[in-house]
């Protein structure tokens, strides 16, 4: 019998980053197989290649023996692929049942028949053991109940392979505990599962093999048989690329930043940040490792303004800074890459001249009171992109035209401009070109030569480990160890950030 | 990377010239559209286009006419153009206009005291500040109740309508008269002519410039455009979201109101609700024809202003009724909006215009 998914060789390429390198892998009936990666470590192109929705370079796609066509996404789905999105597709004001039909409503004439629909649910429902509410609305359910709902919709269509993209993101821990159930129950009636996820410990409770890609390239292969998470950490995060920093010791000064008893929610209204306490000081690189997930991206955002802090506080050279003001944050000293520099970073229908100036688009000497200083915007963007060598044909150009690597040295080039005491960086180098990243480590280099205090926030260890004098661990939404970096074991931190404690 | 960044020029270029064609070709679609439509009936296209254009461009008369019309058209594009810039689709220009119209028609007629040149700005003011209240409603609710605005500026034009026709038709009606209208102003608040040009087209045609160089010189106008663009980068970098959206639908109401003041001070001397009939919609076809530009508002509203103004004489000339206008404007809408002709140059930045209203 052949497998249900037989992905071989397959290679995607996009203008400066290999998508796919050469990647094969097989799911079978039954089985559940975790896909497992960072952002942008190529699990979504993979995806869409399954789907039809990307051509491959080279290599081939088999669903249940028979090479899918690209562009057929409908024939990939009639061939019982089904995939739950992270962000559901359901239609919050109507009923469980009707949201499971639409698209296939049993019908009495013109009619849908609602009683064969229901029942239908019912059976379904009972079949699988996803108890739902067929007459609730979905507005009204939890996110988790929501979920089954998506699952049930998938499986309505004879599901063979089911995909399901991040799906404990949203969910509280019971809920998460619920759906692995799930999942188990679903391989044994022989639907073969891909589960895409950074979650270690939900791999190892369900998956009966992992698959890890890191850099486009599928870099392990493996069960939780064989590994444990420590092992499947360091896979996830491990020598994608070879990087020579070149640094010297660090003239570590006096304490600038101070993060007292730090407490945040997630957008789940979670407690992502269970108190974390950390001080940074002038002229040095504190690397934060950890999975993603671990609360990082909430630490950065409650530090920068950008979210609520529910308890605790951040000083700057002991003065407290501004809760929930992006731009005070900024004006106090405290200058930040953020994460997501499509949307917080730029704006990509303005020229690359404006995006360097934007936080500071009201202040001399870019503004004269109320008139902006046109001419020294330009200068300022012209003399930018030599500097920090942006490849574009004119600094006039929107940021759009701009590749990944050249638009985050757009966002990096004002962020250091104003050489502010603290730096905070978000994954500064993700989703960006080998040469940018080379770029973008001297200059966080030569900021904190300058005396800035260097927060390194990455889900690459090596990038922690090259770059850091100080490497900060954090899982579970708590800074676990602080380590000097010098002579730091990267087995240990991985332990370390797979919540191990020796 | 040479090869790249050639690529990069190549398409930049080609989206100026599509920007520009863009509108041009709109206008030219509509009215091949509208030709085939009058062959069907059996009427002859070249004559009636002839003499719409003839009317509204061809004499004296015609362009003081034209640009009469034009004048209230201005404000009301670029009072949409304004909303647009910061994101917002301000479909309640009508209203806002409706309201200045009235407001400024009761400061021309009860104020009777006052010297007339401060009589002529406190007018004019009572239409940009009746106006500017009607935004500041819709702005309210967007900003700091998360209401969408183009639900809300739409009821606010039905609300707006509702008060205008009673206080026309009640405390402010014309004593002895059978019509719904105000008195008429006093002689000496009426914006004069200057040879053709009604002295309000100045008024427009200097807000226009104001507002290109606000748009694009000044921290205000960058403020708005980068709330427009990417309002998350935006409140990044330290602009106030609510802020802008709130003052933005309250300039845009208030430049609308000025649109409505200028009609009634220039044009009708008086406040009659049939008068100012579509000149708030007219405006969305207006700032989109002009490629949400200040300046491209000018060329567009003469234009559109042409065909309101010829379009009596079209029907005598060639038989063709004067609701073909409409549906020429219909169409220039359609033409501009859709991607249709933009697709066509292979416009690679396909940003819709009024991108960001569906939020």
């Amino acid at each position: 019998m052949s497998a249900l998914l037989e992905v071989t060789g397959v290679t995607k390429r996009y203008p400066g980053v290999v998508a796919n390198d050469n990647i094969s892998l097989t799911v079978n009936a039954g089985e559940v197989v975790a896909l497992l990666g960072e952002n942008g470590a190529g699990k979504s192109t993979l995806l869409k290649a399954v789907f039809g929705l990307v051509k491959p370079d080279s290599g081939e796609i088999k669903i249940g023996g028979t090479p899918i066509v690209f562009g057929d996404t409908a024939g990939v789905i009639a061939r019982g692929v089904g995939m739950v999105h992270q962000h559901f597709q359901l239609v919050p004001v109507m009923t469980v049942t009707e949201n499971i039909i639409l698209g296939g409503e049993p019908k009495r004439g013109l009619f849908i028949n609602k009683k064969a629909a229901r029942d239908e649910i019912l059976a379904l429902s009972k079949r699988y053991g996803l108890e739902v509410d067929p007459d609730a609305v979905i507005e009204d359910l939890p996110v988790g109940m929501q979920q089954r709902v998506e699952i049930l919709k998938a499986l309505r269509k004879d599901v063979k392979l089911l995909i399901l993209d991040e799906p404990t993101a949203v969910l509280t821990p019971q809920e998460i505990d619920e759906l692995l159930e799930v999942i188990r129950n679903l391989a044994k009636s022989g639907v073969g599962i891909v589960l895409i996820t950074h979650k270690l410990h939900e791999v190892m409770a369900v998956a009966d093999r992992v698959v890890v890609l890191r850099g486009g390239k599928l870099v392990g292969a493996t069960s939780p048989k064989e590994t444990d998470e420590a092992g499947l950490a360091q896979m996830m995060v491990g020598r994608s690329v070879v990087l020579q920093v070149n640094r010297t010791e660090a003239k570590r000064g006096a304490v600038v930043l101070e993060v007292k008893g730090l407490q945040v929610l997630d957008d789940r209204k979670l407690l992502m940040v269970k108190g974390v306490d950390l001080s940074l000081h002038s002229g040095e690189i504190l690397g934060v490792a950890g999975v993603e997930g671990n609360g990082q991206r909430e630490l950065v955002e409650a530090i920068c303004g950008m979210r609520n802090r529910e308890s605790g506080e951040v000083l700057l050279k002991g003065v407290p800074t501004k809760n929930l003001n992006p731009h005070a944050v900024h004006e106090a000293g405290i200058s930040h890459v953020p994460e997501d520099r499509e949307k917080h970073g730029l704006i990509s229908t303005y020229s690359i001249a404006d995006n360097l100036i934007l936080n500071q688009f009201d202040q001399a000497p870019f503004a004269k009171g109320w008139i902006r200083d046109l001419s020294a915007i330009a200068k300022n963007a012209v003399e930018t992109v030599a500097k920090f060598d942006i490849r574009t044909p004119s600094a006039f150009n929107t940021a759009s035209s701009l590749s990944g690597g050249n638009k985050q040295k757009v966002v990096v080039a004002r962020e250091l401009s104003e050489d502010l005491p603290v730096l905070i960086a978000a994954q500064p180098t993700r989703g960006v070109d080998v040469g940018s990243i080379e770029f973008i480590h001297n200059q966080l280099i030569a900021a904190r030569d300058k005396g800035a205090a260097v927060m390194l926030v990455s889900a690459e260890l090596d990038e922690i480990l090259s770059l850091s004098d100080r490497i900060a661990v954090m899982s579970g939404g708590k800074i676990v160890a602080v380590l000097d970096s010098k002579g730091a074991d990267r087995n240990y931190i991985g332990r370390l950030m797979a919540g191990l404690k020796e | 990377m040479s090869a790249l960044i050639n690529e990069v020029k190549g398409k930049k270029q080609k989206y100026d010239v599509g920007s520009w064609l863009v509108p041009i070709i709109s206008v030219l679609a509509a009215m091949l559209v509208a030709s085939l439509l009058m062959l069907l009936q059996g009427l002859d296209p070249v004559l009636a286009y002839n003499s719409l254009f003839t009317a509204a461009f061809g004499s004296s008369e015609g362009i003081a006419a034209t640009l009469g019309k034009a004048t209230p058209l201005v404000l009301s594009g670029l009072a949409v153009t304004l909303g647009l810039r910061a994101g917002l689709f301000n479909i309640g220009v009508q209203g806002q206009l409706l309201s200045g119209a009235l407001a400024s028609a009761w400061a021309g007629y009860a104020l009777t005291n006052l010297p007339p040149f401060i009589h002529v700005s406190v007018a004019l003011g009572f239409g940009f500040f009746f106006g500017a209240l009607v935004g500041a409603i819709a702005g309210y609710l967007k900003a700091f109740r998360g209401v969408h605005e183009v639900i809300t500026t739409i009821m606010l034009n039905s609300i707006v309508m509702g008060i205008v026709d009673y206080l026309a038709s009640h405390p402010f009606k014309e004593p002895d008269q059978a019509l719904t209208r105000t008195p008429q102003i006093i002689e000496s608040v009426r914006l004069p002519m200057f040879g053709l040009l009604p002295s309000g087209f100045f008024v427009a045609v200097f807000l226009a410039c104001a507002m290109w160089w606000i748009l694009g010189y000044t921290t205000t106008g960058f403020r708005f455009n980068s709330v427009g663009r990417n309002r998350f980068a935006a409140w990044y970098a330290g602009i106030s979201y609510k802020r802008t959206i709130f003052f933005a639908m309250l300039f845009s109401g208030g430049i609308a109101g000025l649109g409505g003041a200028v009609e009634t001070l220039g044009i009708t001397y008086r406040f009659e609700p049939a008068f100012n009939l579509g000149l708030g919609f007219d405006g969305i076809t207006i700032a989109l024809l002009g490629r949400v530009h200040p300046i491209g508002i000018i060329p567009g509203a003469i234009l559109i202003g042409g065909m309101r103004a010829g379009a009596a004489n079209m029907q005598f000339d060639a038989g063709v009724a004067p609701e073909l206008v409409d549906l020429l404007l219909a169409m220039i809408l359609l033409f501009v909006t859709a991607p249709l002709i933009s697709r066509f140059f292979k416009n690679s930045s396909n940003r819709s215009l009024t991108g960001g209203w569906g939020n």
